[in-house]
């Protein structure tokens, strides 16, 4: 891999700067990712929230520019960092390219589930996989596939041999899991890991990621469109609107003190099932069309707070609360003053675990 | 808003008639979404004309000339010498017989064992295979829906039979079996041939037709009309059959492709006493040993590339007729 | 008069071939009250949706009864009672996925006129399209002139499953069965939904059975009514809903209540979780023995749970619970 720069250990493992993406329509450009910036620190889970067609996807699927072919990296940057040297990820080429998909940074589809190979073995494809990677040794496959297996606790005799039907759909996340872990990423990328699962086998996910990521220590992004994955599994939290990052902050300052008008209103319309009935709140309006999006601020349309600052002039991602938490919007102080009854939730979750 | 519940029977058909350029014009711009689609729809109207305003101006080859047997057509440079002579001397089209001219002018595509002329009987020979092709697909294509939507819907035994049915028929070699049927039965007319060759082909339409409505029938809103009680006739001709119209078009053209090789069969073999037809030409050319003579070449070619092109011409448009019943296009 | 507006009795449905048979749904009982929301709640394959299905009539049940307002939907001979029709319209369904259940030809006008028009619920096209600006408004959508003339795909999912509700209320339903109607809505349109839905039952009386896998919205949705909890083609637990939610007496309720991830990370990281034996689900092509919970069960009991199937049984007020460990815990004997 080419080496652009040296830094220092403490580096962020991955860089994004003002990426863009457009994708080729008939009625025009969708302008699905517009000028998204952010770093993913070592062992840090990242979580990118957002409604369908707010672009989380394409966002998840540029960075390992696993792209369709009517769509197109306008511009940006995205640094990948291992071992002091760094790479920009846009400019590899093909060869190089296949290497850092499963070897740096692997992808999780929510589809895959349904993409095993239906007449081949579990194993058949673990070891085609990691064939087609460059791991020859047959033995040394077979003991990394096993030794993963039993890390997202499988019974590593039983799946190896196993066809994918045979498996249930906890199973099978479990084993795309593994199978992703194969070539030791040090960033992996999840789209929806608990979408399509029931509450039981979601429970049993969301543990098993917690406890891989602190036993093999990868950095993670993940795509969900679910708050309470999020609430669960993340260090951070992204909210993404109309394919732009809105608001990013640490897991608690995101769901207890939103200072985006679109992270409030996502919040509030997610009802819980502990406690007491509550009124929620719906965000009136629909999701932009992205061919042609509103002026200025993209949520302008559904947002209570706006004012005539909005409808002409875009807010950028500015600091907010300590150095961590960035927002884009003007009427950040307004929407704070809405945030109080979070903040107590906050101190009451606190309460009853104390309890 | 209301407007549009409260035209009276006139104003509406007046409305429906002032918008017909207009569906003309959508219609060719649906057509051109798929540029196969659009050229073998040009083709198929060329086919069209050729056959129905054709004859009209082209005369029928009548009489043997023993002078230009197996003529074959002009080369370019002929043409072109042609060409320039016609404009130097000014030679009227329509007075090419007596002027001289070199005799392939006369015969576009040279001509036969009897020196008839080979376009002349294209033009001639073709409305016979367009109509009996148009006529079978109707005929097959309205008997499948019927059967399968029905069984479809009904099921229980009588879809039970009909579907046995259809499996052992279509296990029958079915060109032998219309063969045999072609000397039982007196072809002489269009219509008794179409129906047996629909008769023939209903098995596989059918089967698929009843497929596609099965799944169609799961559909939510198909649901949702049953719990509505909205009727069973509403709910095929309704909810069920415009979403398959695209469906519908393509068994229509393959009906009349596989009517259409048929057909030719049939004629081939002389058993089917049409006259002047593509299929009879090959005959004939088969017959008279044309594919001895290099000089025959167009005899024998002519009408296989017609039939050819011409079943290519409703493949191709089968593709962009698929776009044209589609919902999503429709309204862009 | 029956106490109830629509009920099912010991219904049960398999399906397949006589040599492979399925249960899908074994002996189900309850009853809906006149206005009342019920919300069946369980995972994918438990029979939930099989369920709402043999409630409209959409499927017929292979043994058992739906009593609509008392009267039996089926006659003894398994055809249509003879006022079939006003159970019929009487009940209504909206489907879960907003992107298949309006017919994609039609546009909004024809799709919300034709039940009008066919049961001649308006005297003349010009009422019908009075009737269709008034549904417009009813679920919402507005300003009514830009869906008339729409096509289902030109709408987002949201407005298609607004479209939905309208349709079904052509033919002023007394029930509608919302068969996981907003979990394929975006989560900020999904509370504007719930919300029209909860409106048609304060203004015109919708009684509601209201199927979810998704403890929360259900919690939200019929906060006054009661959720009845499925397991495995049966019905596990069965109560009001704040007494579900706090204190639910099955071991899979509590299971289920313990592991929903929450949308509040301190909450959610903090909560009692309930380990169970195993993870897998079972086949519906061998159901255990017994109560079909028990290979999972932590309070699994040897010789009772796996021989034995549990009734469900009334343990408190308004409560009723499939189990014999909670059945025991709660001195009610014979269980």
């Amino acid at each position: 891999m080419e080496t652009v720069t040296t830094l220092g250990p403490t580096s962020p493992p991955l860089s994004v700067r003002d990426l863009w993406v457009e994708y080729r329509a008939e009625r025009g450009l969708v302008k699905a990712v517009r000028g998204v910036s952010f770093d993913l620190a070592s062992e840090e889970s990242l979580a990118l929230i957002g409604e369908s067609g707010c672009g989380k996807t394409t966002l998840g699927v540029a960075l390992i520019r696993l792209l369709v072919k009517t769509a197109r990296i306008r511009q940006g940057e995205v640094i990948y960092r291992r071992d002091g040297r760094a790479v920009d990820v846009l400019g590899l080429n093909p060869r190089e390219l296949r290497r850092f998909r499963w070897r740096e940074c692997a992808m999780v589809f929510q589809s895959a589930l349904n993409a095993f190979n239906p007449v081949l073995r579990i194993w058949d494809q673990i070891h085609d996989t990691a064939q087609a990677h460059g791991m020859v040794s047959r033995d040394e496959v077979r003991r990394r596939a096993m030794q993963l297996l039993e890390q997202v606790q499988l019974d590593p005799r039983r799946v190896i041999d196993a066809y994918s039907h045979e498996l249930s759909g906890g199973m099978r996340q479990r084993v795309l899991l593994a199978m992703s872990l194969l070539l030791n990423p040090q960033v992996l990328i999840l789209d929806e890991p608990t979408t399509a699962l029931d509450i039981l086998t979601q429970r049993t996910i969301i543990d098993l990621l917690r406890r891989l990521k602190a036993d093999v220590g990868f950095s993670m992004i993940f795509i969900s469109h679910d708050l309470s994955t999020a609430a669960e599994l993340a260090d951070r939290v992204a909210t993404m609107y109309a394919g732009t990052i809105v608001e990013i902050g640490p897991v608690n300052d995101i769901f207890y003190r939103p200072a985006h008008p679109y992270t409030l209103g996502l919040i509030r319309a997610v009802p819980t099932v502990t406690g007491e009935f509550e009124e929620l709140r719906s965000i009136p309006g629909a999701p932009p069309d992205l061919i042609d999006p509103p002026e200025g601020c993209k949520f302008h349309p559904r947002c209570p707070y706006a004012t005539p600052q909005c409808r002409t002039e875009e807010p950028v991602l500015q600091p907010y609360y300590g150095e961590t938490h960035a927002v884009a919007c003007f009427n950040v102080a307004r929407v704070q003053q809405d945030t109080g009854d979070l903040g107590a939730r906050f101190s009451q979750s606190l309460g009853d675990s104390i309890l | 808003m209301s407007a549009l519940a409260t035209l009276t029977p006139l104003q509406k058909t007046m409305r429906a008639l002032r918008n017909i350029p207009r569906g003309i014009w959508r219609f060719l711009k649906l057509m051109s979404r798929n540029k196969t689609g659009f050229l073998g729809f040009l083709i198929f109207i060329g086919f069209v004309l050729l056959t129905t305003v054709g004859p009209l101006l082209v005369p029928e080859a009548k009489s043997a000339d023993i002078l230009a047997i197996y003529a074959p057509p002009c080369t370019f440079k002929e043409w072109r010498v042609f060409a320039r002579d016609a404009w130097f001397k000014g030679i009227e089209v329509s007075a090419i017989e007596e002027s001289g001219a070199p005799i392939c002018t006369k015969h576009l595509l040279g001509t036969d064992s009897q020196g008839k002329d080979i376009f002349a009987q294209i033009v001639h020979g073709g409305r016979d295979i367009l109509q009996m092709a148009l006529l079978t697909g109707l005929i097959s294509t309205f008997v499948g829906i019927t059967l399968g939507a029905l069984s479809a819907v009904i099921g229980g035994r009588f879809d039970a039979f009909l579907t046995i049915l259809a499996d052992i028929w279509l296990t029958i070699p079915r060109f032998p079996l219309l063969a045999v049927l072609a000397t039982l039965v007196k072809l002489d007319n269009m219509l008794m041939l179409a129906l047996l060759l629909s008769f023939l082909s209903w098995a596989g339409l059918y089967l698929s037709i009843r497929a596609q409505v099965f799944s169609l029938k799961e559909r939510d809103y198909v649901e949702a009309a049953v719990a509505l009680d909205l009727g069973l006739w509403h709910i095929i001709f309704s909810e069920i059959l415009p979403n398959m119209m695209s469906y519908i078009a393509i068994s229509f053209t393959f009906g009349m492709t596989s009517a259409i090789y048929a057909q030719v069969g049939l004629v081939f073999l002389g058993l089917v006493p049409l006259t002047r037809n593509w299929g009879v030409m090959i005959n004939l050319a088969w017959t008279q040993g044309a594919i001895f003579f290099k000089d025959s070449v167009y005899f024998i070619m002519a009408p296989v590339m017609s039939i050819a092109l011409f079943q290519l011409s409703i493949v191709w448009m089968s593709r962009s007729l698929e776009e044209i019943f589609n919902p999503r296009l429709r309204t862009g | 008069m029956s106490e109830y507006l629509i009920e099912a009795r010991n219904l049960v449905r398999t399906f397949g071939t006589r040599k492979a048979r399925v249960t899908a749904v074994d002996d189900v009982s309850f009853g809906i009250r006149e206005g009342e929301v019920v919300c069946l709640v369980g995972e994918s394959g438990c029979g939930k949706t099989t369920t709402g299905k043999m409630i409209t009539s959409l499927l017929k049940p292979t043994t058992g009864q739906v009593l609509y307002q008392g009267r039996p939907v089926w006659r003894p001979d398994g055809r249509k009672a003879d006022d079939f029709k006003t159970y019929r319209l009487g009940v209504q369904i909206i489907h879960q996925d907003p992107y298949a259940s309006l017919n994609p030809s039609h546009t909004i006008y024809k799709i919300l006129s034709t039940p009008l028009l066919h049961h001649k619920l308006v005297a003349s096209p010009a009422e019908a399209m009075t009737r269709v600006v008034e549904l417009l408004n009813t679920v919402g959508l507005g300003p009514v002139e830009d869906f008339l003339t729409k096509y289902p795909h030109q709408l987002s999912g949201g407005q298609r499953q607004r479209v939905s509700v309208a349709r079904a209320l052509t033919v002023n339903p007394r029930c509608i069965v919302a068969d996981e109607a907003v979990s394929m809505v975006d989560v900020s349109i999904r509370v504007g939904l719930l919300n029209i839905l909860s409106d048609l039952k304060r203004t015109l009386g919708v009684t509601y059975l209201f199927i979810t896998h998704d403890l929360a919205v259900a919690k939200f949705f019929a906060w006054e009514g009661r959720i009845a909890v499925m397991y495995v083609v049966s019905i596990v637990e069965f109560a009001s809903t704040p007494q579900l939610i706090n204190s639910a007496l099955h071991p899979y309720s509590k299971a289920l209540l313990a592991a929903v991830p929450e949308a509040d990370p301190e909450l959610t990281r903090h909560k009692q979780r309930l380990q169970l034996r195993s993870q897998d689900i079972p086949s519906l092509l061998a159901l255990p023995s017994g109560c079909r919970f028990h290979p999972r069960c932590p309070f699994f009991e040897p010789g009772l749970c796996d021989v034995q199937r549990p009734e469900l049984t009334l343990l408190e007020d308004n409560h009723y619970v499939a189990c014999h460990v909670a059945a025991r815990q709660a001195g009610v004997a014979g269980a």
